[in-house]
């Protein structure tokens, strides 16, 4: 009976965690961003997204205000760095989500080598690849600013990591 | 502090002093896209610097934390590598000083991924990723102003001679490091030295500027004889809790 219970109380923490968005990127949950690594009976485990991103606390924040509206106060928030979090772990709804928001989502296959040949990214707005990157520091660590040469609207890109 | 402790600490001073001089660029870089990119880079080596630094005080066991060991230190205390302490200047030095150590620190975190030490290899594995974007950023800016006009190739060949004198010191092994590598922790920093001036010699053959004459390395920072640019920079960094220890909000 308890392993029931158990895997129920998971599916309504997960349920809870999918309506908490990203501090910087409402559009997106913090379920989408691949930011939630594990869901227990008594903790949930995230991992921060950048080293420096200055949202992991309001994250985290958010996060335990969700589980404690929704009964879940006894359930724990704990953080692990390993595997380090990647771009690769965006859902595909999370990926479809911040293209309708305005953000071309990253390649898959992230690391070193997608860093180094970087693809054209796909104007979120017109669909062209007709693009250019303008800066790859863009308003936040995750995003790089670029430019539909199609359309000519600026857009953020983000970042594989 | 013990050595594993201590190379926590280093590590941790590298990126809290780097970060802290980048951060003075925020509101004053030359374009809206290149002041994005220099405090997107100050916020990754803080980022850095907290977990480290967090970890250095937890090895310790006396209770400091990474931020009383950030603000409750003085000049003495800080471990960091002297190239980083360097004042910004002009724009080119700020990207001659990025440049050769964001190459150093990209192959040191490749290597301390593999350290015994849980948590330096998942801080490593993390920031590895950002500090190839570092790298590139600081390589292109080296070409671009290298080989661009005679005033900024001039600035970029200042800036360059400049920093060069203290990379050496990024290389350098001691008792500290000697200790990590037999406890499985650290690694050999000399031996990166080969991959590290074969990227900075591309990088600069590609911007058309020679590499700068060898001299004499200044040493000293990793044991606390610091330049006299540190001490400004912590009277800021560190004025709030100076001022009223213990703050928070």
């Amino acid at each position: 009976m308890s392993a029931v219970v158990a895997i129920s109380n998971a599916d309504r923490i997960r349920a809870v965690l999918a309506d908490v968005p990203d501090p910087e990127i409402p559009a997106v949950s913090v379920l989408d961003l691949g930011i939630v690594r594990e869901i227990g009976v008594d903790a949930v485990t995230i991992t921060p997204t950048y080293t420096g991103c200055p949202a992991t606390i309001a994250i985290e924040q958010s996060i335990r205000a969700a589980l404690d509206a929704n009964g879940f106060v006894d359930v724990a928030i704990a953080t692990t760095l390993s595997p380090p979090w990647s771009t690769d772990w965006i859902s595909d709804e999370g990926r479809e989500k911040l293209r309708a928001y305005g953000i071309a989502p990253p390649p898959k296959g992230a690391g070193a080598s997608a860093l180094k040949n970087q693809t054209l990214a796909e104007c979120p707005r017109c669909g062209s690849s007709n693009t250019e990157e303008i800066s790859r520091f863009g308003s936040t660590p995750c995003k790089a600013l670029w430019r539909c040469k199609a359309c000519a609207e600026p857009f953020d890109r983000f970042k594989c990591h | 502090m013990d050595a594993v402790a201590t190379y926590a600490l280093r590590l941790g001073d590298d990126s809290l002093i780097l970060g802290q001089r980048l951060s003075e660029w925020c509101g004053h870089a030359p374009a809206l896209e290149v002041d994005l990119s220099l405090a997107n880079v100050a916020l990754d080596q803080i980022g850095q610097a907290t977990h480290f630094l967090n970890l250095a005080g937890e090895l310790e066991g006396k209770g400091r934390d990474g931020d009383a060991l950030a603000f409750r230190r003085d000049v003495m205390d800080f471990t960091n590598c002297l190239l980083v302490e360097q004042p910004n200047g002009d724009f080119a030095q700020t990207i001659a000083r990025q440049f050769l150590f964001s190459h150093y620190q990209e192959l040191l975190f490749t290597a301390l991924m593999a350290s015994k030490n849980a948590t330096i290899a998942a801080i490593a594995a993390k920031a590895v990723k950002e500090t190839a974007y570092h790298a590139v950023l600081a390589s292109d800016w080296v070409v671009r102003l290298g080989d661009g006009t005679d005033e900024s190739k001039a600035r970029m060949i200042a800036g360059l001679d400049w920093m060069w004198r203290f990379a050496d010191e990024l290389f350098a092994m001691d008792d500290v490091d000697a200790a990590a590598i037999k406890a499985g922790v650290g690694i050999d920093k000399a031996a990166l030295r080969s991959s590290w001036d074969t990227r900075i010699d591309a990088v600069l053959a590609e911007a058309t500027l020679m590499r700068p004459a060898s001299r004499r390395p200044v040493l000293g920072g990793r044991v606390g004889r610091h330049s006299e640019h540190l001490g400004h920079l912590l009277t800021e960094m560190q004025f709030l809790q100076r001022a009223y220890p213990g703050a928070t909000w």
